[in-house]
């Protein structure tokens, strides 16, 4: 199955790949926060419940959370953008990720928005 | 990602240039104002010096500030009854920054004061505008007359080039000096120039029709070392200049001496006293405060905002006024009320972010060394 992207109300999204979810911050959201230029990551092995807060993201402006977008366990972060957090400004939607969680529960992925229905939420 | 209502905000003469020029605008005082155009870290570097290609001169709208012209005999020695600088003093075409204080010695706000012969000229914050010209009506003599020059804009153009910029269109303004106030024109237009600033760097303030302001930003824009900064870089700026912000950094709870602000208190004024809250403000002088404003450096790269707790060991000594990134220190850098005697520079505080203690030391303000051009 092709990986598919699912969208939050907070303005994370998650891509699918078998039971692995890679999670990260919208265009929308890395454009709202301007530059970003501190992140703080979980660390590896934790788990969270869907909308538990994840991480910190702080940008020159203001600090906002990172939501776990599921449930389940972190199996990798992204050391990349904790470097350069500017990452996250130049590639949200790639190699600006945050990290990679092991689904609890995949029927949570079907209370999330599709790319149209983000679309319109975030206007 | 709070978005402030748009309702019944104000707006400047440059309202309509900086959505053209594709700023991001946020409701601030009460005003429209531009938060950002290229990026605060990019419009941060550029007002430096530092940024990419020409650069060094960054234009900024400060219109939303409050500028009052008081006229009449005896002007300079009934402002002086409300501030604690010596304002009788002050010279023809100098500027002073001072504070409105309380009876009990807060600062009501804090302004910068100009000699235009007899008249004095104030510029004062855009959130205390109303507080500060009932404050005024209230307490000056009737042969002083007020005047709120609201047909006025104010522009700053701040950084390394901004003398050479701006004297392409107005010759000799690189001869005046920090503080220093000249009436002349910019392009042929009439303006009331202020070698002055709140970024730490060499600049300009300028007052102009709001009519012109337009055409006059249009023209310093096309000046290759300018670009138009937002709100977001001048707090950023400010912060690392260790420039206080009213609200955050100052309010009618802090007295000038907790803040660091005695050296605007001149001698005359010292000695003689006669200003609201001298009382506790000349004791805090001679005995000094039970809290000082420092500089602090996080150890980390967590930033710690407005309000964050500064402990000592466990205990709780203060809280940080001012927090945020300094671009040109490449850091998280905070602004605190602590007791003098966690106050000097190199002392081991450390700050609850989250629950979590961070350590940080205190530092001198500022942060990045002015570059007034004295």
């Amino acid at each position: 199955m092709a990986a598919t992207i699912r969208y939050t109300e907070d303005h994370e999204w998650v891509r699918v790949d078998g039971d692995i979810a890679t999670v990260g911050i919208t265009t929308h959201a890395q454009e709202q926060l301007g530059d970003i230029v501190f992140i703080e990551l979980p660390d590896v092995g934790r788990t969270f419940a869907q909308k538990d807060e994840a991480g910190v993201i702080e940008s020159v402006k203001a600090a906002s959370e990172l939501y776990a977008p599921v449930s389940g366990e972190i199996v990798e972060t992204n050391a990349a953008i904790v470097d350069d957090p500017a990452l996250v400004n130049r590639d949200p939607m790639g190699e600006g990720w945050f990290v990679k969680i092991r689904l609890a529960d995949a029927g949570e992925l079907d209370g999330l928005m599709d790319e149209a229905a983000y679309a319109a939420h975030a206007g | 990602m709070a978005q402030h209502p748009m309702g019944d905000l104000r707006r400047t003469a440059l309202h309509a240039l900086h959505v053209e020029l594709g700023a991001r605008m946020v409701g601030f005082a009460g005003w429209d104002m531009p938060i950002q155009f290229a990026g605060i870290l990019a419009e941060h570097a550029h007002v430096r010096g530092a940024g990419e290609g020409p650069c060094g001169a960054g234009l900024f709208d400060v219109s939303h500030m409050g500028q009052i012209r008081l006229s009449g005999e005896g002007a300079d020695a009934a402002l002086e009854a409300l501030v604690p600088a010596d304002i009788r003093a002050l010279k023809d075409g100098r500027t002073r920054y001072t504070q409105f204080t309380t009876e009990s010695g807060g600062i009501i706000d804090d302004l910068m004061v100009t000699r235009l012969g007899e008249d004095l000229v104030l510029v004062v914050n855009a959130a205390r505008f109303d507080v500060d010209l009932a404050h005024l009506k209230g307490r000056l003599p009737g042969a002083v007359r007020i005047e709120v020059l609201d047909s006025l804009a104010l522009l700053a153009l701040q950084g390394p080039s901004a003398a050479e910029v701006l004297a392409r269109h107005a010759g000799g303004v690189e001869g005046l000096s920090f503080m220093q106030t000249a009436e002349m024109d910019i392009a042929g237009v009439a303006a009331r120039i202020s070698r002055s600033g709140y970024t730490g760097e060499d600049g300009f303030e300028f007052a102009v029709p709001a009519d012109e302001a337009e055409g006059i930003a249009r023209l310093l824009l096309a000046e290759p070392e300018v670009a138009p900064i937002g709100l977001g870089a001048r707090d950023s700026l400010r912060m690392e200049a260790g420039l206080c912000l009213y609200g955050q950094d100052i309010d009618e709870t802090t007295s000038p001496v907790e803040a660091g602000l005695a050296w605007s208190i001149q001698k005359r004024r010292r000695a003689e006293g006669g200003f609201p809250g001298a009382d506790r403000i000349l004791r805090e002088l001679e005995q000094g405060t039970a809290r000082t404003r420092v500089g602090l450096r996080p150890d980390g790269r967590a930033i710690a905002r407005t309000g964050t707790p500064v402990l000592a060991g466990e205990e709780r000594i203060g809280a940080v006024t001012s927090g945020g990134f300094g671009p040109s220190v490449g850091g998280p850098i905070a602004i605190a009320y602590v007791p003098p005697a966690h106050a000097a520079a190199g002392t081991a505080v450390s700050l609850d972010l989250r629950g979590r203690a961070e350590p940080a030391r205190v530092v001198d303000l500022p942060f990045v060394p002015h570059r007034y051009h004295r």
